[in-house]
C-alpha cells in the first residue's frame, strides 16, 4: 500500500510523575486494516490512545493520524476519526439520542441539516432504536457500550479507535461488534481496536501490535506474530509409548509425559520440511493407535504471553 | 468511503459550520437538566416569601430589613428590588456557583469532556461555549427574581407611579425600563464569578468542590469589603458593585456604578478567562 499509514507514531513517550506509561512507541496502523491493539491492564494502550487523539499530550514523539499531525491538526483530522475512548460516557438525564445529538453539535463538520437522520441511523446501526428515547441513566452497561459506538458512527469516519468495543456485551452483542467492525472495514475505514480479548482479536484483526509496560513488544500482520511457521503436534493414542519413539526417529523432541499426557503426546514441528502428515503416516506404518491427530498453530494466547509475562501481575 | 490524497484536510463533502450548534446544545442541556429548574424555583421563590410575609403581617413598619422593605406595601412594584437585595449576597451567588463550578468539571466528571474534545470541539470554543451558557444562566436567575417579584407585587399590593429615590416619580413604562436595565446591572454582576467559576472548573474533575471553592469566593469577596481596614482592596472586590445598584432609581439615572462595574466585571473575566484558557488548553483529559 501505498497510502500513507492511518496511524503512525515515532518515539511516542508518555512519563507521568513516577512512570513511564509509554515508552518509544512506534505505531505504524495501514489504511484499511483492522488493528488490534493488545496489552495487558496498565501496559499503556489507553494512554497511548490518549495522545492519538490528542486528549493528553505526548512527552516526546510524534504522531500522525491519517494526514495531519496530532495534537496540531485536530480540527481538520478529528472529524474524519470516530472514537470509543476508555469506556463510554453520557449524560445521564439525557435520552439516548438526545445524547448523541448533543454530541453531534461538538462536530462543526457535522452538517446540522441531516443531524437527526444521522443520528437515527447510529443508533439503528448498534440496535438501540427501541431504547433511543430512554434516559441514558436507565441504560444497562452492554447498551450504553452500543451508545458509545453509536456516537463512533455519528459521520462517516475514514478510521475508528476503539478501545474495548466489547466490554460488558453479553455474547450476542460481542459478535455483533465483530460484524459490525469488518462491515466498517469493507466500507474502507481503518479500525483500530484495543482489546485483551485475544479470541476477539484473532477472529476480526488483519494486523496487532503488543503491548507490555509501555514498550511496544510486537507489531505486525497477524500471521507474522502468530509464528505460523510454528506447530504443535498432539497425538491421542493408547500407545504413548510407541508414539514417542516414532516421533524422536523423526528428529522431534516430544514431550516427556506428565499428569495430562495419560493419552496424550505432544511435539513441536521443529524438522524444517517435515509436514505434519507425514509424521501421522510414520506413526501409523509403526503400529501406533492414533485416535486423533492435530497440528496447531501457536494461538495468539501463547504469543502473547509469552511477549507480556504470566500471572496476575501488573509491572511498572 | 473515499480515498484520501496526501494533504487533504478535513472531511470530504463537509465545510466547517460557524459552530453555534454546540452553544445552543449547550442552552438546551443546561435548561433541561431538573437541577437549574430547582435552582430557578428556589429563586422565584424569594420575592414570593418576601411579598407573602409583608401581606400577611401588614401593619406600622418597624423600619428594619432589607431595603426598599417598607415601601412594599405602598408600591408592589418594589417586590423586586427588595427580592434583589435579598438574593444578592447569597442565593444568586449560590446558583451561579453551581452552574460556573460545574462547566467543565462536571464534563470531566461524566467523562463526556473527552467525548467533546474528540468530536472534536476545540479547547477555546468549549470554553467560550461554557462561559456563554453560565452567563445565560445569571441572566435567567437574575430574571427571574425580577418578573416573579414584578408579578406577586402586582398580585398583592397596589400598583402605581413609583417615586424613585431621588425623588423622582415614574409611570409604569418608565419603570419596567429601569427593572431591565437593574437586571442587565444585577446579570453583568456575576460574570466576574462566573469566570472565576469556570477556571476552577478547569482544576478539578469534581464539580462539587468546584462549586463549593466559587461560592466560597464569593462570600470571602463579601466578608473582605464588609471590612473598612482593607479599604484600599474594596474597590477591586468582585463584589464591590453588586449592591451599587440604587444609581439606576435616580434621575436621571447615574451610570457611574454601572460604568465602575462593568470595567471591574470586564477585568475579572479577562484575568480568570485567560487563567482558564492557560490552565486548561495544555491539560491532560485523563477522566
Amino acid at each position: 500500500m501505498t497510502a500513507p499509514a492511518a496511524i503512525e507514531t515515532s518515539g511516542l513517550t508518555k512519563s507521568f510523575a513516577h512512570q513511564q506509561a509509554v515508552d518509544d512507541v512506534g505505531l505504524s496502523v495501514p489504511r484499511g486494516s483492522v488493528f488490534g491493539f493488545l496489552g495487558p491492564n496498565g501496559s499503556g494502550k489507553t494512554t497511548t490512545i490518549r495522545m492519538l487523539l490528542g486528549l493528553a499530550s505526548a512527552t516526546s514523539g510524534t504522531i500522525r493520524l491519517l494526514d495531519g499531525a496530532m495534537p496540531d491538526a485536530a480540527a481538520e483530522v478529528l472529524p474524519r476519526v470516530g472514537a470509543l475512548v476508555e469506556g463510554p460516557a453520557f449524560y445521564p438525564f439525557l435520552s439516548g439520542r438526545a445524547n448523541l445529538h448533543r454530541l453531534d453539535t461538538a462536530d462543526r463538520y457535522a452538517p446540522r441539516s441531516t443531524r437527526r437522520r444521522r443520528v437515527n441511523e447510529a443508533l439503528e446501526r448498534v440496535g438501540l432504536s427501541h431504547a433511543a428515547g430512554k434516559r441514558a441513566h436507565a441504560y444497562s452497561l452492554g447498551m450504553k457500550q452500543r451508545l458509545g459506538i453509536a456516537n463512533a458512527l455519528l459521520t462517516p469516519r475514514d478510521l475508528l479507535i476503539l478501545d474495548e468495543p466489547s466490554n460488558g456485551l453479553d455474547p450476542q452483542g460481542t459478535r455483533e461488534v465483530r460484524n459490525l467492525v469488518r462491515s466498517l472495514a469493507d466500507g474502507g475505514s481503518t479500525v483500530f481496536v484495543s482489546s485483551h480479548l485475544l479470541a476477539e482479536v484473532e477472529q476480526m484483526c488483519t494486523h496487532v501490535a503488543v503491548m507490555s509496560t509501555g514498550r511496544l513488544v510486537a507489531q505486525g500482520t497477524l500471521e507474522e506474530l502468530r509464528g505460523h511457521d510454528h506447530v504443535q503436534l498432539r497425538i491421542e493414542t493408547p500407545d504413548v509409548g510407541d508414539a514417542r519413539q516414532v516421533l524422536a526417529s523423526l528428529g522431534l523432541q516430544p514431550d516427556q509425559g506428565g499428569p495430562m499426557a495419560a493419552a496424550t503426546v505432544t511435539a513441536d514441528l521443529t524438522v524444517p520440511g517435515l509436514h505434519p502428515e507425514a509424521v501421522n503416516a510414520a506413526l501409523v506404518s509403526a503400529g501406533v493407535r492414533v485416535r486423533g491427530f492435530a497440528a496447531d498453530a501457536t494461538s495468539l494466547e501463547d504469543r502473547f504471553v509469552a511477549l507480556t509475562g504470566e500471572g496476575f501481575d501488573i509491572d511498572h | 468511503m473515499t480515498t484520501d490524497s496526501p494533504g487533504h484536510a478535513g472531511p470530504e463533502n463537509s465545510t466547517r459550520n460557524a459552530g453555534f450548534a454546540l452553544l445552543a446544545s449547550e442552552i438546551t442541556v443546561l435548561f433541561r437538566r431538573r437541577r437549574t429548574w430547582a435552582m430557578l424555583a428556589a429563586l422565584a421563590a424569594v420575592p414570593i416569601l418576601i411579598a407573602v410575609a409583608v401581606r400577611i403581617t401588614e401593619g406600622p413598619s418597624s423600619g428594619r430589613g432589607p431595603a426598599f422593605l417598607d415601601s412594599i406595601t405602598q408600591n408592589g412594584l418594589f417586590v423586586s428590588l427588595t427580592a434583589l437585595t435579598v438574593a444578592i449576597p447569597l442565593f444568586l451567588p449560590l446558583t451561579v456557583g453551581v452552574v460556573a463550578g460545574d462547566t467543565i468539571a462536571g464534563e470531566a466528571n461524566l467523562g463526556t469532556l473527552r467525548y467533546l474534545l474528540v468530536a472534536p470541539t476545540g479547547r477555546v470554543r468549549l470554553l467560550l461555549v461554557k462561559f456563554a451558557g453560565a452567563g445565560l444562566f445569571c441572566l435567567a436567575a437574575t430574571a427571574v427574581v425580577v418578573l416573579t417579584g414584578a408579578a406577586i407585587g402586582a398580585m398583592l399590593f397596589p400598583v402605581g407611579p413609583v417615586t424613585l429615590l431621588s425623588g423622582d416619580t415614574i409611570g409604569g413604562a418608565g419603570y419596567a425600563v429601569r427593572l431591565v436595565l437593574l437586571a442587565g446591572y444585577v446579570t453583568l454582576s456575576l460574570l466576574g464569578l462566573t469566570a472565576i467559576g469556570l477556571f476552577i472548573s478547569t482544576m478539578t474533575t469534581m464539580p462539587v468542590g468546584a462549586m463549593a471553592a466559587t461560592v466560597v469566593a464569593a462570600v470571602v469577596s463579601q466578608i473582605l469589603d464588609s471590612l473598612p481596614q482593607l479599604e484600599w482592596l474594596h474597590p477591586w472586590l468582585f463584589s464591590h458593585h453588586w449592591i451599587g445598584f440604587a444609581d439606576l432609581l435616580r434621575q436621571p439615572i447615574a451610570w457611574n456604578s454601572y460604568a465602575d462595574n462593568a470595567l471591574l466585571q470586564l477585568g475579572y473575566i479577562a484575568v480568570f478567562g485567560a487563567l482558564a484558557y492557560g490552565r486548561f488548553s495544555t491539560k491532560d483529559i485523563l477522566s
